[in-house]
């Protein structure tokens, strides 16, 4: 009786679903193509896992909030420029050209979060007109052209945000140990603190927090700072990696991002959110971009797969939900 | 005669040139249950509103036992002892009830800088007081407020506004959509709350609800308050209402003729 409620406790929680999927993935992938999980493949798929992966965390505790940020992808794109801008130019190192990069996307994350509570404007209007505005200044900075980078190896910043090494064959970068800091942290965050419960109680019922002293406001003008400073820091990652900075690059993120929280079983209309549900919605995206160009499906036909795990696991959820309602 | 724990005297309130309260006076005494009635529209929800410091008096004084108080937000009349209990908005269905129970509040575990909630201490709390006020079925502290019934929402959060010792809790509309044996439980908590010191405002459209609980009853027409002293043990359901209606027992017979109903 013990060991049957606790897998149907199991089975009823919003990461089991995710879990299921990520292993057939993992194992259809695998069966048709074993060189799927060789060494240099899965090497591949975590470098860029992480850094898509460190704006979905950001964005789970935002969309549990009850908001979500559609400039994250324009902010991937328009740090990496600042901050080769400014150390291409003299102005500043590089380090200095990274934690202006931070200072500004955190001021940027201040004027989303300051237009969506205090004039009322809903998060996905403000955060469109704000992915228009830092692309579009990316763009004209730069005349649309790809910011020289220099081979940045050696330099301390490239060291602590990409420096690899290897575990066996397995080549690793150290941008895993940062996303793997940051979901332990902003997990413990969610469900440990009492700042997670604010943010809980913000995204599913801000009257009631707000009667209860709860500053809803701030909570939220935070967790738009968190995003966009991620997406920042996500974003010089993959420059210095792979030694690019392109004003476009980054593109399209917002709604991959998204569509790695919700799958992961995250609520779009807020209050409930899950970091390993997250990290499960990441890797099964990102697992699922790779694997089908590895056996042979056209690259083109990615979307089609993206957006029929999106509804299959939508469907999925919103069945758990009405079981759980139900009290089965 | 000692001081009342809450007097209101003179409250006006106005939204632009609608008067919704017009010289306003109401009182609530210590351990006591006042019924608060009038039609749609007479200002009930405005008086509470500005009692619960959700909107700011036009002019008019507050008193909390004597002492002159001046609201700004739910949070200020929170902190002065004044708790509103609204049926849909004062819980968080995706949290548990032991996570509703001190939102806002949470004890922390020490070292506080890691600001980690000390939920053992929340679920036991959580578990005596809905023992005291009577859910009877044994649903567990971390059971999400989703799942469970209108009454024992209400239920959690008279609970939590006894925890938190306020003085006066409000329940706006309690028994609302509430079936017959949830509104009895309701009804009960409300009493356990002022046996054990509480007074409470009780607003309810149905009549017969507030006749079972409360010890005096006030009626409130077209922004001003009627009646403030009527004892519900030595008066009607009948007499009641033509105070609300400001009708005469023939009006009332006229009306209904018509096919409208006094109050609804």
């Amino acid at each position: 009786m013990e060991n049957r409620s606790f897998i149907q406790g199991f089975v009823g929680r919003p990461e089991f679903g995710p879990l299921v999927l990520l292993i057939v993935e993992l194992v259809v992938f695998w069966s048709i193509n074993p060189d799927f999980l060789s060494p240099q493949n899965i090497s591949n798929t975590l470098a860029f896992t992480v850094e898509l992966g460190l704006i979905a965390l950001a964005m789970t505790l935002l969309m549990t909030s009850g908001e979500f940020d559609l400039s994250v992808g324009s902010l991937f794109g328009f740090s990496p420029v600042l901050m080769w801008t400014l150390f291409n130019g003299g102005a500043t190192s590089l380090g200095m050209g990274f934690a202006i990069a931070l200072v500004v996307a955190a001021l940027i994350g201040l004027v989303n979060g300051w237009f969506v509570t205090q004039l009322k404007i809903p998060s996905f209007l403000v955060t469109l007109g704000m992915l228009l505005v830092v692309r579009g200044t990316a763009l004209f900075v730069t005349d649309g052209f790809p910011q020289r980078t220099w081979s940045a190896e050696g330099s301390w910043l490239a060291e602590i945000l990409v420096g690899d090494f290897y575990i066996g064959p397995f080549r690793i970068y150290a941008s895993l140990f940062w996303f793997i800091g940051a979901a332990l942290l902003l997990g413990y965050v969610l469900t440990q603190s009492r700042t997670g419960n604010w943010i809980q109680a913000a995204g599913g019922n801000p009257n009631a927090a707000r009667a209860r002293g709860v500053n809803v406001n701030r909570v939220k003008v935070g967790l738009f700072i968190l995003s966009a400073v991620m997406s920042s820091i996500a974003g010089v990652i993959s420059s210095l990696r792979t030694s690019a900075a392109n004003p476009n690059s980054g593109t399209g993120y917002e709604l991959e991002v998204i569509a790695m929280v919700v799958i992961g079983g995250t609520a779009l209309t807020g209050g409930r959110g899950t970091i390993i549900g997250t990290v499960l919605g990441i890797l099964i995206l990102r697992v699922m971009r790779n694997g089908i160009v590895l056996i042979g499906v056209p690259g083109l036909a990615y979307n089609i797969f993206i957006g029929a795990i999106i509804l299959g696991m939508m469907a999925l959820h919103s069945w758990l939900e009405r079981r759980h309602q139900a009290g089965t | 005669m000692a001081e009342p724990l809450i007097r209101m005297t003179n409250i006006r309130k106005s939204y632009g040139r609608v008067q919704a309260l017009v010289d306003a006076n109401f009182h609530v005494n210590e351990r006591e249950i006042v019924g608060l009635l009038g039609d749609n529209g007479a200002g009930k929800s405005t008086l509470i509103k500005v009692l619960s410091g959700a909107v700011p008096l036009t002019s008019g004084d507050i008193f909390v036992r004597g002492k002159k108080v001046n609201f700004r937000s739910t949070s200020d009349a929170i902190a002065e002892g004044i708790e509103t209990i609204y049926q849909d908005s004062a819980l968080v269905t995706q949290l548990s009830i032991a996570r509703n129970l001190f939102l806002g509040r949470e004890p922390i575990k020490p070292p506080r800088f890691l600001n980690r909630m000390d939920q053992d201490a929340m679920n036991s709390v959580a578990r005596d007081l809905l023992k005291q006020v009577g859910i009877s079925k044994n649903i567990p502290p971390t059971t999400p407020i989703g799942s469970l019934s209108g009454g024992e929402r209400q239920a959690v959060a008279i609970a939590r506004a006894m925890h938190f010792d306020s003085d006066l809790i409000i329940l706006d509309e309690p028994t609302n959509n509430l079936g017959v044996a949830e509104t009895q439980g309701v009804l009960s908590f409300v009493r356990s709350a002022r046996d054990s010191g509480h007074s409470c405002i009780f607003i309810a459209h149905n009549i017969h609800h507030v006749f079972q609980v409360v010890d005096r009853i006030v009626v409130m027409r077209r922004g001003k308050v009627v009646a403030d002293d009527i004892d519900p043990k030595k008066t009607t359901v009948a007499e009641v209402e033509r105070v609300i209606t400001g009708m005469s027992d023939k009006e009332i017979r006229d009306a209904l003729a018509e096919g409208a109903r006094p109050h609804d």
